[in-house]
């Protein structure tokens, strides 16, 4: 494609580049996301984030799952792998208990997560797996049509729901504490500073830490909602979001077009499942126990 | 003169106005011109407030503007 770039009425210098690039596969460039999408604005805070935390690229591994949220792990340039609907959180827990050097980020959206992949999220949370899971919550199951997901809101128009939702929805920063996570914060599209340094944050922290992110999608969500394109929902963000670092979660669920609660609601430490299941062992089998060891053909 | 500058790649964006609606500085504009698939790219109306801040670089969801400081 032909990459032209506008007349600037100043000298750009020659090294100059966009620092999103070095951590996407630019020959796959355009994406496929619409016009307004979410997705791309995650990609750019996450790649921040990345940058920041001076992670070893070789050791930091994606997984998604299917969805468009689950081309991220095609598009990132570092070991990645999208695997099938539901089971990345089975996907990336072998690949963490395999190879326990890697930091392995589960990148995927809300109906893959929370649908198919309900109980391995909750699962993995009890166990405190060290994952660091990014959900990219636009209400809706996209790729497939705009049905309705567990977590879209009620009274929304859905391809499923088309006289409005009526069944609750998970208010998934709630599960996510209920179920054991470490690591619990909520943030949107609009909110890119402070998106970035959480997930810097849980590139940090160990366990199993959770990080939710409101994010459009004109096309099959808002369009039959009447809400408007990209820009539209972003500007609701910004006017319908309050920062409660610490909030309950029991008081963060979501509605259609209420009060959206954002921060960092939960910062705790749990034992992981490595420490678990090496004080167990060594409980019950004394010195004939012998921690795993990693055989890793490149490490 | 600017602190820094910013830099688009006409050809990949969408059009979304991420960018426009969120440059703290208000350094951009949609233009009126077409992109070859027919996206009104933005285009730069005062390069003079332009801070080098990478706002726009974090909200544009297609990777095709970036923003950055001069070095000193
Ligand atoms: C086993 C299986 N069941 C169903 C599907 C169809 N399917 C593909 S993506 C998807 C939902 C994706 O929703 P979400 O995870 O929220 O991603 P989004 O597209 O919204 O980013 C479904 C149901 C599938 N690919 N495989
Ligand atoms: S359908 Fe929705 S989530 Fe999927 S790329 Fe388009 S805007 Fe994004
Ligand atoms: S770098 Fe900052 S000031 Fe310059 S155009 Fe982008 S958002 Fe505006
Ligand atoms: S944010 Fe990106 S895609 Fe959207 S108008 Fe600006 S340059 Fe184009
Ligand atoms: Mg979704």
């Amino acid at each position: 494609m032909n990459e032209t770039t506008l007349e600037v009425p100043y000298e750009i210098p020659v090294d100059a580049h966009n620092p999103v690039e070095p951590f996407l596969r630019m020959d796959r460039m355009p994406h496929i996301w619409c016009p307004g999408c979410g997705i791309g604005t995650t990609v750019n805070c996450f790649t921040r984030a990345l940058l920041d935390s001076k992670a070893d690229l070789d050791k930091v591994a994606i997984v998604s799952g299917i969805g468009c949220t689950g081309r991220v792990a095609g598009y990132a340039s570092l070991d990645s792998f999208h695997t099938t609907h539901g089971r990345a959180i089975p996907f990336a827990t072998g690949l963490k208990l395999a190879n326990p050097e890697l930091q392995v980020v589960v990148y995927s959206g809300d109906g893959d997560l929370f649908a198919i992949g309900g109980n391995h999220f909750i699962h993995a949370a009890r166990r405190n797996m060290d994952l660091k899971v990014i959900c990219v919550n636009n209400l809706t199951y996209a790729m497939t049509g705009g049905q309705t997901a567990p977590t879209t809101p009620s009274h929304v128009i859905s391809a499923t729901s088309p006289y409005g939702v009526f069944e609750p929805a998970f208010n998934l920063v709630a599960l996510a504490e209920a179920a054991g996570a470490s690591y619990v914060a909520r943030w949107t599209t609009y909110h890119v500073k402070q998106l970035a340094r959480s997930m810097e944050e849980v590139l940090k922290k160990k366990g199993f830490c959770f990080i939710e992110v409101l994010s459009p999608c004109p096309t099959l969500y808002q369009r039959r909602n009447k809400m408007g394109d990209g820009l539209d929902t972003m500007k609701f963000y910004k006017q319908a979001s309050k920062v409660r670092h610490g909030a309950p979660t029991s008081e963060c669920a979501l509605t259609k077009s209420g009060e959206i609660v954002v921060g960092k609601f939960v910062d705790r430490d749990r034992p992981g499942y490595f420490e678990l299941l090496n004080a167990q062992m060594t409980e019950t089998l004394g010195e004939r126990y012998a921690e795993p060891e990693v055989v890793c053909g490149n490490c | 003169m600017a602190k820094g500058f910013v830099s688009i790649t006409v050809e990949r964006c969408k059009g979304c106005g991420f960018c426009v609606e969120f440059c703290p500085t208000h350094v951009l504009a949609l233009s009126s011109a077409y992109n070859s698939k027919g996206y009104h790219a933005p285009h730069i109306v005062s390069a003079e407030k332009c801070s080098g801040c990478d706002l726009c670089g974090m909200y544009c969801p297609d990777f095709a503007i970036f923003g950055a400081r001069y070095a000193r």
